[in-house]
């Protein structure tokens, strides 16, 4: 790798804006790496939709994330200059592709939460993220839709499409905790951030409703990983990284 | 994926309010669920409309091709039932 990466000052609003913006940017790029190799045209837009719908949010909170720094960087040197273990996504969302199953229980389980909490928070006390929800939460209405309906139809679909979305769950349930971290105790208490244990109830019941409808188990486990907010990923990351940031990297600055 | 058992679903965008709704194109898709989602996504990604419709192709019935002289070349030499036969008065204005 030719160029250095950033150091970038966290202060709470910085490094929560950077976890909700590389949440979408990480997720976005696997959602990319599906176009052209979907299981139907259809379905290959309809990725790339959500993928595009990720990073424009990603674009915006990236974009707020360099205001509060205040340190001169953009939302490129952001998402290009940081290395894996400065980035603070989720774990969930690093977690390869798979099979199509795999890849639509990461965007159930992620929009089950996300849609709710982007929803909470357009009351936040934060103008620039009120304002950033209000916009994402229309978007992660429809990806809570249309992977929850993919989710009821492989589910309940052929004995492969129900032995598939099973390993799905079984394999991502153990990420799903990791998105109940607790917020920043001043940002909650200043109103800018919510309290995603508010968000628990409706998310079990969202969850619960489709596993049902889709004749798959809910996994029993209540083990979870976590450190992706502390910059301590899969070994998964590195290689997405590698390759979104490979342009970048190697021609610094270059420009289309 | 098996395309020839996935049903065919005829796709009809409504642009504005009070327009009609318009032939788009198809989508394959196992459900009007599905395929109403296939719709949105594939033929309204760049705000093309309000209000969407789908249409199970085999649900159409079409007029055949070969009757086509049959069906529509009478009405060729009847120019009088175009309305610009009739003198429309001043007072009516733009209509």
């Amino acid at each position: 790798m030719a160029s250095t990466s950033i150091q970038v000052a966290e202060s709470p609003l910085v490094l929560f804006t950077l976890q909700r913006a590389d949440d979408a940017l990480v997720l976005g790029h696997r959602l990319s790496e599906w176009c052209g190799h979907a299981p139907s045209p259809e379905e290959d837009v309809a990725l790339a939709n959500m993928g595009l719908d990720l990073l424009g949010q990603a674009r915006s909170l990236y974009a707020y994330a360099a205001q509060a720094e205040g340190a001169g960087h953009d939302e490129d040197h952001l998402a290009y200059l940081r290395d894996a273990p400065q980035y603070r996504n989720l774990l969930l969302l690093e977690q390869p592709n798979g099979d199509f199953a795999h890849t639509i229980a990461r965007q159930f389980f992620y929009a089950a939460f996300i849609d709710p909490w982007w929803r909470a928070m357009c009351a936040s006390t934060d103008p620039t993220l009120a304002a950033i929800a209000a916009k994402a939460e229309k978007e992660t209405a429809y990806h809570l839709r249309h992977s929850a309906e993919w989710m009821i139809r492989l589910g309940d679909g052929t004995a492969e499409s129900a032995r598939r979305a099973q390993a799905a769950v079984d394999a991502l349930w153990p990420y799903t905790g990791e998105m109940f971290t607790p917020p920043d105790p001043a940002l909650l208490a200043a109103g800018n951030v919510i309290d995603p244990e508010t968000l628990r109830a409706s998310y079990d019941v969202t969850v619960a409703a489709v596993l049902d409808e889709a004749t798959l188990a809910r996994p029993a486990g209540t083990w979870m990983h976590k450190g992706g907010r502390q910059g301590r990923h899969t070994e998964h990351l590195g290689l997405l990284l590698a390759e979104m940031q490979h342009l970048q990297r190697t021609y610094p600055g270059a420009t289309w | 994926m098996t395309e020839q058992k996935t049903p065919l679903w005829e796709v009809f965008i409504r642009s504005r309010n009070g327009l009609a709704h318009k032939h788009a194109g198809s989508v394959h898709a196992a459900d009007a669920t599905m395929a109403l989602q296939a719709a949105r996504d594939v033929y309204t990604r760049r705000g093309e409309g309000l209000s969407l419709w789908v249409v199970p192709s085999n649900a159409i019935t079409a007029s055949d091709p070969a009757d086509k002289g049959m069906m529509f070349e009478p009405t060729a030499s009847k120019i009088y039932r175009h309305p610009t036969f009739y003198e429309v008065p001043d007072e009516v204005g733009h209509m």
